[in-house]
């Protein structure tokens, strides 16, 4: 998920071209207090464009402290944006503020009703330690996503190179974003000039269970693509478990091996996401689900 | 009078048998005579070459008004040698000279005050960049410039087209009867390819250098046999700014996108095979194409049977990783490339009539399979535009653009398919420098279109994994991204004549309406 400052409009005239899988139109930190009303306009025209086509396109919106929040979703619903972002969520309250008004704007632009979804940015310990309440709170919410700036200042943290105090918050959201059976994404990594430790933090949270990361730059979707994207070891180690698994369930055997490793039903899951992952991604031209 | 591609020639300079362009290969078999200097004989054992200024030198050379000097721009943006040679002649109150350069830059600035005095009336150059590609679009220069490309300058100077009277040859090493070299010094540039042609064709040889060492200066680039007077000055050029110590790849992820399609497309044509030769431009994705070669030639278990042109670190790595078996060098643009031409054996200085010259008998350039290069801007006809901007200003440099593309079998023109809010890909380029016949694939960021005068190419790039699209396709998307042009106001006169390179009209530039 590709952050792109809506300021600029030179950046967001053709950002599509990266391959980024989602992007995430900026009205909020990227953009200056006297540039949020030409954020909105650019913002508008490049979502009515039908270049981004193809590609998620959520607009991360000014948070419900300020006074910019309505105005930058009526500017996102108009444009039929995929959804918003909210910042700094802590409560579910704060969901519901944003969903009534989100609401409100799919009526007042003709917008399908529940059609925009929301992600929940979560950037406090207060919002992590309510992460299930936040990732539960409404079925518009499709995921939720940390942010580590605000939440590593607000926890007296530090940032260091392994990340360690971003430990339990990232454990806790990709808890409940299990638990709620929503996605859950990870924080960027701010300096797109380092990618040893780009590809040391994504290839951690993928194995912690993430399901994507944020980004700030198109140089950093390469590597992101490559530590998601299933290696071919895996895909064939995947399709050969779904199709012992079919097999033996025909005959009626439940518990089985493959490869010397003993295998169930419970494992079915695991194989045939990462097919779909493979799949999406370009890695598998097969056709076993 | 119209030429082949369509563009009006004005009759006024369709004199003296000079054609409008017919085609790429229009000369094939054409017999000239070549152009021959007049010598001045240095009999004399114990004459010295030798002497004391710049100003001395011209004077014993015997410039007058209407006299054509010559440069090259090895010391690129760090050159001194042109403006010293000006500053000298606009001394002694000598007028309407013309410069021929092999290109001339932001290191060449001051002269536009002699373009405006008088001093200077004509300019032949392979490239005009900076404030001096400005005052020529405002019509401050006399007569036309005329842009050649580094092999039509050779030609046009071997056929007598233009005939150099002086010719000055700053060198970072010379001894003292004008065996010169780009090597060693302080202003060490690899190689002297440029003036080498020069050197040959001039009626007076004047060599400047900065460090004169023993006889004899050997090899020597420039051969002191047809040298006239060697000038001993403090500093030739600025030595940070003739070669960059640390040539930076390009970081920016279009570019590299660009790239890497260009080097997919490359895997997915016939001549990507063992001894396949190559050249790049020093631009952002140009210069990137060479490192993402490398892993497609490890998979073929290939190497390139030779590099050419500009060189720079990307070629030097990959000689000395045994990925190139020779690199024939007609200009280092690095430290690095300088380093590997003074030491490598397999790294080898060529002249510019070797490399490009139309009208010899087989340039380098017809072994190329290969050439990456750059534009401002690429028509539906493919033509291609690296003189004018979008503003219509002359701001670039045909270099060995024309050459290479006229002479490779496969030329790839890399490209953003817009630049700030300006369409790359257009319904008609400003200026045609390289015809569209001579162009084989464009690569942007969106996708990559093929000329249909090869339907070889597109056969072959039929599964390579880039989008292929159309021309036209291309043309659309960046219409939709930023809009089409508004057109550029001219004035009727003409300020710059395009040669192509075997001598004929192609295009003109007029000048800017202010």
């Amino acid at each position: 998920m590709m952050f792109l400052n809506t300021q600029r409009a030179g950046l967001v005239k053709d950002a599509f071209v990266y391959g980024a899988d989602s992007i995430i139109l900026d009205l909020e930190d990227a953009v200056a207090e006297n540039q949020k009303d030409s954020a909105r306009f650019s913002l508008f025209h490049t979502l009515k464009s039908g270049l981004y086509d193809g590609t998620e396109c959520f607009v991360r919106i000014n948070g419900t402290d300020t006074r910019y929040w309505r105005e930058d979703i009526r500017a996102a619903v108009a444009g039929n944006c995929d959804g918003i972002r909210v910042p700094k969520c802590e409560t579910a309250s704060d969901i519901h503020l944003v969903e009534d008004e989100i609401a409100k704007a799919e009526t007042e632009f003709g917008i399908a009703p529940g059609s925009t979804l929301i992600m929940a940015a979560i950037e406090s310990p207060r919002g992590v330690i309510n992460a299930l309440e936040l990732a539960s709170c409404t079925p518009r919410l499709m995921g939720i996503a940390l942010g580590a700036g605000d939440y590593i200042r607000t926890l007296h943290a530090k940032m260091t190179e392994g990340a360690e105090a971003m430990l339990l918050a990232r454990a806790q959201i990709v808890l409940a974003a299990r638990a709620a059976d929503v996605m859950c994404f990870d924080a960027v990594h701010t300096d797109i000039d380092d990618e040893e430790g780009l590809v040391r933090q994504t290839t951690l949270i993928r194995n912690m269970g993430f399901d994507g990361k944020s980004i700030i730059s198109p140089k950093q979707i390469a590597a992101v693509h490559r530590i998601f994207t299933p290696e071919q070891a895996e895909i064939v180690k995947a399709e050969r478990l779904i199709s012992t698994y079919m097999d033996n369930k025909r005959t009626g055997v439940g518990v089985f091996t493959v490869d010397g490793q003993m295998v169930d039903v419970a494992m079915l899951e695991g194989a045939q996401r990462t097919l779909r992952l493979a799949k999406a991604s370009g890695a598998y031209k097969g056709d076993m689900e | 009078m119209r030429n082949s591609i369509g563009r009006e020639i004005p009759a006024q300079f369709l004199r003296g048998g000079r054609e409008v362009y017919q085609g790429p290969f229009y000369r094939e078999g054409y017999i000239y005579q070549k152009a021959a200097p007049s010598v001045r004989a240095s009999v004399s054992p114990r004459a010295s070459k030798v002497v004391s200024s710049l100003t001395e030198a011209i004077i014993k050379c015997g410039l007058r008004d209407g006299m054509c000097v010559s440069f090259h721009h090895h010391f690129r943006d760090g050159d001194y040698v042109l403006c010293m040679v000006m500053d000298a002649i606009a001394a002694l109150g000598i007028k309407d000279i013309t410069i021929c350069a092999s290109s001339l830059g932001d290191a060449h600035t001051s002269i536009v005050k002699y373009m405006e005095d008088g001093t200077i009336t004509g300019i032949s150059s392979s490239g005009v960049r900076g404030a001096i590609g400005e005052a020529i679009s405002l019509g401050k220069l006399k007569t036309p410039a005329m842009i050649r490309s580094h092999g039509g300058r050779v030609r046009a100077i071997e056929c007598g087209d233009i005939h150099i009277d002086i010719a000055f040859i700053g060198a970072p090493t010379s001894d003292c009867t004008g065996n010169a070299r780009g090597k060693g010094g302080k202003s060490d540039c690899g190689v002297l390819s440029y003036s080498a042609v020069d050197a040959r064709y001039a009626d007076h040889v004047v060599v400047v250098t900065d460090c004169l060492v023993e006889f004899p200066n050997l090899p020597a680039s420039i051969q002191g046999i047809d040298v006239d007077y060697v000038v001993v000055v403090d500093e030739v050029g600025d030595p940070t700014k003739i070669t960059n110590a640390t040539l930076r790849y390009t970081t920016d992820p279009r570019e590299l996108m660009i790239a890497d399609y260009a080097a997919r497309i490359m895997r997915h044509t016939p001549y990507f095979r063992d001894g396949f030769s190559f050249q790049t431009g020093g631009g952002g994705p140009s210069l990137a194409v060479t490192r993402f070669l490398r892993p497609y030639m490890e998979e073929l278990g290939i190497k390139m049977g030779f590099a050419m042109g500009g060189i720079t670190r990307p070629i030097v790595e990959l000689l000395e990783a045994g990925f190139i078996r020779m690199v024939v060098d007609a200009q280092d643009f690095d430290l690095a490339s300088v380093k590997s031409v003074n030491s490598c054996p397999n790294h080898v200085e060529i002249t510019t009539a070797q490399y490009a010259n139309p009208l010899n008998k087989g340039a380098f350039v017809n072994r190329l399979d290969y050439v990456i290069l750059g534009a401002l801007e690429v028509d539906l006809d493919f033509h291609v535009n690296v003189v004018t901007g979008s503003d219509g200003i002359i701001r670039g440099a045909p270099g060995g653009h024309v050459d290479t593309s006229a002479g490779s079998r496969c030329s790839i023109i890399v490209t953003p398919l817009c630049r700030s809010r300006i369409p790359t890909i257009r319904d008609r380029v400003l200026t045609v420098t390289t015809p569209g016949e001579t162009v084989d694939i464009v690569v942007t960021e969106v996708g990559v279109a093929v000329n249909p005068r090869r339907p070889d190419l597109l056969e072959a790039l039929r599964d390579a994994p880039v989008p292929i699209l159309t021309i036209e396709e291309l043309k659309e998307r960046a219409y939709a991204l930023v809009g089409i042009p508004d057109p550029i106001r001219f004035t009727e006169r003409v300020v710059a004549l395009i040669e192509y390179r075997d001598g004929t009209i192609i295009d003109v530039v007029y000048q800017i309406a202010e």
